[in-house]
């Protein structure tokens, strides 16, 4: 099974080289953007001294893991943003046809290697990052950094399963999905002590924003939360992960179901 | 004239029905206002920064927020496509002028965006979050700053879309663009708050002229006089640029038989 | 092979009323189809656009669940066992490509072998007799955004027959496809359905593909089974008439007043006539006796209804 969309996977890549020229801009481009967010947390730290009661590196370890969760995310569930073309195209309809499953279809049908850039400058971030914080090294926090971004990739690529399903009741609804993953994506690269109200219990908890980036965060500066959660939040990333890919498993499964049975 | 004021109202009809495409762009916006806001004001909310306290750091989003979909900051690919497909040789042959039309077309869109996507999320600033609204005097030079930052916007858009008579995919360019005028025109963070060697080096682009420049006269920050005029400027040079990049394309065109 | 019993199927289409209210209205697709298609049959699936064809296809290879009714497909509930059945079944679309657009067509069917884990010796076997059959050499290693319609859907068919099904589902096989191609094609199912037995299921608009392969015709229209039987005896139950066409020696009268024939058309000043007879009425030995007892005869055909005849009379006959 899993060599079956390692093959899949591959000759998705391979497909890729034909357009060597526009590759590597691409890549540039996509790292660029995931940049900008940092151009921006460096210029506000110029002025300030603390955002939401984090100095600058405590807040770019933030912003790093998160990058780089989204970068992974992207990588994979980006594909997602195709879904509404699929299911224009009735190539939705080819897929249902193979005896595979339609979610991991989707998501390995044209991997955009271009998105690695993404990944590739979280990563750098990360290296900066957990190099100019003062981290008190134990073997379970090199596993925590090691895991954090791989926990956070799985939130995030259920945030866009969730979302994207919207699509097959809204056609049109991909670009209100949009405003949720790359919502997402904004939103876990600042503490969450920076927001406050309904939009913080929304984006952090009901989303299960906050175990991005900020509770890994925190275990791995062995700071406390301010907002007086419990330390071991931050060591839970991957249980979270995991449900909210059960979550959203159950999702993709009700939206096909609701597809087959009404049609397009 | 009449041609270009039928076209202008053709633009606004046209995008009054994508209206699912409207209510999504509208919610990415209040979303990314809300976020925006959240760090501006941690920011800004213990003591004010380079001139903004959390009432105009409230205002500087979401009039950006609003102004980014009134101009069209990212994603406009119409003419590319055209281009691409060679339909563009049918717009060249028609008797008017291929920029203007367009510009045309798009001041009509914009008066449409104007109502359903620039004052919405302004609206939504106003009522949840400290808000700082302008002296009376200050409301028509905004309505021209907003004008001159639209057409202005228009003609690196038409720059843009135009590279694709050469370089066939114009993606990577149009891409780059749109991944780093965010920055360059002040709507992820104010100008005022960048580096004085940086804030140098982009006012004398046309970049900041699209979004922080009506925002700053928005807020009465610094001479609207001068912000008017150099939104001017730029628009004539941007326009007169976009006209002799099409006039080279045409005459390609035209060499090469379409 | 299929069963298919009572199916059908409801769309809820929302209609605008006024400014802002809609109306949601109930449409049958498909309202009530049942037919059976045995193993080794080659089945025609016809009727106008709009006429539930795509829908029944649809619910047969899982696709969609039906709204209510029965489906047997290879033995299988397509709505419940969709992987299990599209291992057995081979589903080609004219209009939609299942192959990887920018792959070369051996990596799509590479691909293919992988998806539906199909034996390294049974995938060569097959797709070198397909190769050979469907003169895909050519192109084998060319992506396939590259290749033109014909080639594309002889790929197709490929792709739809590596896995070895048992049936094969095709939906406008032949659509857009240039005359050599079609007839390429046609012969290869033809062969497929008669040497190796597998059954067959094609809608299409192109009634000489039906006239080519399908001894048996279903006919649908606004979601219900019109006819269902060969096509000789829809012919034959539809169109009672025939035409007998005659060249005479020298032009004449038209030919009136033989018994059974009810109408007689005349071209070329009477050198040739169109004689419109009753097959229940008389046969066409005695009515060309009765030409030649009238008339020096040159040569002359008895036309058989076109097949669009005959489908469009049965449209006419509701």
């Amino acid at each position: 099974m899993v060599e079956t969309y390692a093959r899949l996977l591959v000759a998705r890549l391979r497909g890729q080289f034909s357009y060597r020229t526009s590759f590597t801009i691409e890549v540039f481009a996509e790292a660029l953007v995931q940049a900008i967010e940092l151009a921006a947390i460096t210029i506000l730290f110029s002025h300030v001294t603390a955002l939401g009661g984090f100095e600058v590196h405590e807040v770019i370890l933030m912003y790093a893991i998160s990058s780089t969760a989204f970068g992974l995310a992207d990588l994979t569930a980006g594909q997602l943003n195709e879904l509404p073309n699929y299911i224009r195209a009735g190539s939705f309809d080819m897929l249902l046809l193979r005896p595979l499953g339609t979610l991991p279809q989707v998501m390995v049908a044209d991997i955009r290697l271009k998105r690695i850039g993404r990944t590739l400058f979280g990563l750098a971030a990360m290296a900066y990052a957990l190099s100019h914080n003062d981290i008190a090294w134990t073997p379970a926090k090199v596993a925590l950094a090691a895991a954090a971004p791989l926990a956070g990739a799985v939130i995030f690529g259920s945030v866009w399963v969730v979302a994207c399903a919207v699509c097959f009741w809204l056609v049109e609804g991909q670009e209100l999905a949009n405003s949720v993953t790359y919502g997402s994506n904004a939103f876990t690269s600042y503490p969450v002590t920076v927001y406050s109200g309904w939009l913080r219990r929304l984006m952090a908890f009901v989303v299960p924003g906050a175990f991005v980036a900020y509770y890994p965060g925190l275990a791995l500066l062995g700071r406390d939360d301010p907002l007086g959660g419990p330390a071991f939040l931050g060591w839970i990333s991957p249980l979270v992960a995991l449900a909210a890919a059960v979550g959203a498993g159950l999702v993709w499964r009700f939206a096909v179901r609701h597809y087959r049975g009404t049609g397009s | 004239m009449r041609a270009y004021v039928h076209l202008a109202l053709a633009g606004f009809r046209r995008y009054s029905t994508y209206r699912q495409a409207m209510f999504a762009g509208l919610t990415a916006n209040v979303v990314f206002g809300m976020l925006r806001t959240a760090v501006l004001v941690a920011a800004v909310g213990a003591a004010p920064v380079a001139g903004y306290d959390a009432a105009s750091a409230v205002t500087y989003v979401w009039l950006g927020q609003g102004l980014l979909a009134f101009v069209v900051l990212w994603g406009e690919s119409q003419l590319s496509e055209r281009i691409r497909t060679g339909d563009v040789v049918v717009d060249l042959y028609r008797p008017w002028h291929l920029q203007a039309a367009l510009l045309a077309e798009d001041v009509g869109r914009a008066a449409y965006a104007a109502v359903v996507r620039l004052v919405p999320p302004v609206a939504i600033g106003a009522l949840f979050f400290p808000f700082r609204w302008p002296e009376p005097h200050t409301w028509p030079l905004f309505a021209v700053s907003a004008v001159l930052a639209l057409v202005i916007s228009f003609g690196m858009r038409f720059i843009l879309n135009c590279t694709t008579f050469w370089l066939l995919d114009s993606r990577g360019v149009r891409n780059m663009y749109e991944v780093s005028s965010g920055l360059l025109c002040g709507l992820i963070v104010p100008l005022a708050f960048m580096p004085e060697w940086a804030r140098d080096v982009l006012w004398a682009t046309p970049f900041p002229y699209l979004i922080q420049a009506p925002i700053d006269v928005f807020l009465e920050q610094g001479p609207q006089w001068t912000v008017l005029a150099l939104q001017a400027f730029w628009a004539v040079v941007v326009l007169a640029a976009g006209n002799l990049v099409l006039s080279r394309a045409v005459r390609k065109v035209v060499v090469q038989g379409g | 092979m299929i069963e298919v019993r009572e199916l059908c199927r409801e769309f809820t289409v929302t209609t605008k009323v006024g400014r802002l209210r809609r109306a949601r209205t109930k449409v049958r697709a498909v309202d009530s189809v049942s037919f059976d298609v045995a193993a080794g049959e080659a089945v025609g699936y016809v009727g106008p656009n709009g006429a539930g064809k795509s829908t029944t296809i649809k619910m047969l290879t899982g696709i969609l669940v039906p709204t209510s009714g029965h489906v047997r497909v290879a033995g299988v509930d397509p709505s419940r066992a969709r992987r299990d059945l599209a291992r057995r079944i081979g589903v080609a679309f004219g209009q939609r490509s299942q192959l990887w657009w920018d792959l070369p067509l051996r990596d799509s069917f590479d691909l293919l072998r992988s998806i539906y884990r199909v034996d390294a010796r049974d995938h060569a076997r097959r797709l070198a007799e397909c190769v050979e059959l469907l003169d895909l050499s050519g192109f084998l290693d060319r992506p396939v955004r590259q290749l033109s319609l014909g080639q594309r859907m002889r790929g197709e068919v490929t792709a739809a027959l590596l896995h070895g099904p048992e049936l094969l589902v095709l939906d406008e096989p032949t659509i857009g496809l240039d005359l050599e191609s079609k007839e390429r094609l046609r012969e290869f199912l033809a062969d497929l359905n008669a040497q190796r037995g597998t059954t067959l299921l094609l809608t299409t608009h192109d009634l000489d593909d039906i006239e080519r392969l399908c001894p048996r015709l279903v006919v649908i229209d606004r979601g219900t089974v019109l006819a269902d039987g060969p096509l000789e005896a829809l012919r034959a139950e539809v169109v009672p008439e025939r035409v007998l066409v005659v060249d005479l020696e020298k032009p004449s009268e038209p030919l009136t007043g033989i018994r059974g024939v009810v109408d007689v058309r005349i071209e070329l000043g009477g050198l040739r006539q169109h004689l419109t007879f009753r097959k229940d009425e008389t046969t066409a030995a005695a009515v060309i006796a009765a030409v030649a007892a009238q008339a020096d005869v040159h040569d002359l055909v008895v036309e058989e209804p076109e097949i669009d005849d005959v489908v469009r009379r049965l449209y006419a006959r509701r």
